[in-house]
């Protein structure tokens, strides 16, 4: 009773979230982006305010740095819930093993060059999420969220504990990172660092773009929608789901690493279950299951943090809660879904 | 060394029945009617600040104070239910975690706003504070009043569950919710006034255990893990499950402090990471 309640319910939203129905994507902006041009208006908008903040916001460029790393860690958990259809509130535990990783490895092993840094954090938080993703994927609904819940909870207390690797609750200060490619200098305004956030950014967007396109990515999809037609046709659901699991957490820990050499420090915070929360908070404003909703309620959410929280922390808590409940209960979409509606006003042909 | 053992014992057994008041009806409501009540320990907080203005602004006696906190949280958790979270039953979990994150960071805003950020503690009585010795060894009287208090909590629920009407209706409910409104059980109804009485008894163990966790704005985040453990060890839907899941928790989180301090909380995790790999639907859990 419960299970087929859930299947509508879930399919329901999947029909008018995708925008594209079972039309096969024919051509490279099909490929790319839904039909309904929402991702092609956002995906312009979000380029050319990084543009604009490149050219003209020179204060802006630390706290775009901070944005795009936001946007690639709501974008692999985006991969997880909105895709796979996992709940997971404790994916913070990923983005703080690749930050600790890159500390650690640059404060007590001497490991300062910065690209082989992702990969390293990337590749550990990967081994983590394959070491625990197994065990999570055993079990389903409240089971899940405890578990995730409780394997993040051991790793803060262990981070927490382990004063003379991690620097406990100070924080592990003084990470240094060499030049990119012995070249680029991270400088005092941000440049080197805003930019360089963006290039990995781009390259996890064009990763996730292609592999949610890709018959693999579809599969997902289809054992969110109904897990045992799946299994029936012939797809190792297990299998898939903690490919998935690894891939997500390995994109998470990159996420943390850009934090920890762009800001150069690690702190608890990054393990933090409200990190967890917070990130789950992300994907649902902008859209589970859009690649390009994750990334635009990333930005809608930092912006609106770095302005609130500056005014009082209790304010900000209220206003938080305020707009995820307005979002849960009148736009279940997010905002993706509100450009969609947009985009059909404007062009009623197309949206039918 | 039998002394240790004692001490450990008394206050785990103490943690644990905060533990178990606070989360028993959190286990109830999510076995019920499958919602994923992340705000629940904002409605224990609230129970606590009853029991604190009570107690002080107002002068009442705790014992007042104590059925006050239940019944004005449990008609909050009313309206609550009414108003909004019964649109979202059947709505797939992650929309209910994010509501209830939501509400939950709107009540830790509100009682920022309303009582500060510091902790605040209620007035005990007389009777109640002071030691009391028991076969050579001294016991804080309050903590003993808190585990009788669990104990009694079982039992009223044990009678409420097991041998009433309504308790009737919600295990028929529990087991299969189609065929028990196929035979005339008004769920709707049912549904609210167990929420109402999840969260009253949230309330009576905030208040209660104040003395335990400690009554601050952020309570409902901090001991969420814990309550969440609670329940999703002791199995959806029981009461008996969650009492067992507090004992076992309360006391090793102690033992672990007590005797190997620089391990912290982490004894707790690895126990529950155990239960749950081995038992996925909990230790008394009709269904996961």
């Amino acid at each position: 009773m419960a299970r087929t309640e859930r299947v509508k319910s879930m399919s329901a939203t999947y029909n008018a979230a995708s925008g594209t129905g079972v039309s096969t994507p024919s051509t490279w902006r099909g490929l790319a982006m839904g039909r309904s041009g929402s991702d092609l208006v956002i995906a312009s908008l979000l380029v050319l305010a990084g543009l604009a903040t490149l050219l003209f916001g020179e204060p802006y460029w630390l706290l775009g740095a901070q944005v795009a790393i936001t946007m690639i860690f709501a974008l692999s958990v985006d991969l997880l819930v909105g895709f796979a259809g996992i709940v997971t509130l404790g994916h913070a535990v990923f983005f703080g093993l690749g930050a600790y990783t890159v500390g650690i490895a640059s404060v007590h092993l001497g490991w300062t060059e910065p690209l082989s840094g992702l990969l390293l954090a990337g590749a550990s938080a990967g081994l983590l999420g394959l070491g625990t993703g197994v065990l999570v994927l055993r079990t389903k609904g409240l089971g899940q969220l405890m578990l995730t819940m409780a394997f993040a909870s051991l790793v803060y207390e262990i981070a927490n504990r382990a004063k003379p690797v991690t620097g406990g609750a100070d924080g592990l200060q003084g990470v240094i990172v060499a030049p990119i490619f012995g070249l680029f200098d991270f400088d005092i305004f941000g440049l080197t660092a805003f930019l360089y956030t963006l290039a990995v950014l781009g390259i996890v967007v064009l990763f996730a773009v292609l592999m949610t396109r890709s018959p693999y990515g579809r599969s997902l999809v289809g054992i969110r929608e109904n897990r045992v037609r799946m299994q029936a046709i012939g797809t190792n659901v297990q299998q898939r789901l903690l490919s998935i699991y690894v891939v997500s957490a390995a994109l998470a820990g990159v996420a943390g690493a850009l934090l920890a050499q762009t800001s150069q420090f690690v702190g608890l915070n990054a393990l933090h279950f409200g990190l967890s929360g917070e990130v789950l908070i992300i994907v649902a404003l902008g859209g589970a299951g859009r690649l390009w909703g994750a990334l635009l309620g990333a930005v809608v959410f930092s912006l609106f943090k770095d302005r609130l929280s500056a005014l009082d922390p209790a304010y900000w808590y209220f206003w938080l809660g305020l707009l995820l409940a307005v979002i849960v209960l009148f736009a279940p979409k997010g905002l993706i879904g509100l450009v969609d509606r947009l985009m059909a006003a404007l062009h009623p042909k197309e949206a039918q | 060394m039998l002394t240790a053992a004692l001490t450990i014992i008394f206050h785990g057994l103490a943690f644990a029945m905060v533990l178990y008041i606070v989360s028993v009806g959190l286990g109830i409501t999510m076995g019920l009617m499958n919602f994923a009540n992340l705000a629940h320990g904002a409605f224990a907080a609230a129970g606590g600040y009853v029991v604190v203005v009570a107690t002080k602004a107002l002068g009442w006696p705790f014992w007042a104070a104590l059925p006050a906190a239940f019944v004005v949280v449990a008609l909050t958790g009313a309206v609550i239910e009414r108003l909004v979270v019964r649109t979202l039953y059947g709505a797939d979990e992650l929309r209910q975690v994010l509501f209830s994150i939501a509400l939950l960071f709107m009540a830790i805003a509100g009682f920022t706003l309303a009582f500060g950020p510091l902790q605040q503690q209620p007035e005990i009585p007389a009777a109640l504070s002071g030691q009391i010795g028991a076969g050579g060894l001294e016991f804080p009287a309050y903590r003993s009043f808190v585990i009788v208090a669990g104990v009694l909590i079982l039992g009223a629920l044990w009678l409420l569950i097991g041998r009433t009407r309504m308790g009737m209706r919600i295990r028929a409910a529990v087991d299969n919710r189609n065929m028990a409104e196929a035979i005339g059980v008004d769920t709707k109804l049912l549904f609210t006034m167990t929420f109402a009485l999840g969260t009253g008894i949230a309330g009576l163990g905030g208040g209660i255990g104040a003395d335990v966790l400690s009554i601050t704005p952020t309570y409902g985040q901090e001991y969420l893990v814990l309550f969440l453990i609670v329940v999703a060890v002791g199995g959806l839907g029981s009461i008996f499950g969650p009492f067992v899941a507090a004992l076992c928790i309360g006391i090793v989180d102690v033992a672990g402090k007590y005797l190997i301090p620089e391990f912290g909380a982490f004894f707790i995790y690895g126990v529950v990471i155990a239960i749950l790999l081995a038992k996925p639907a909990g230790l008394f859990g009709v269904r996961s």
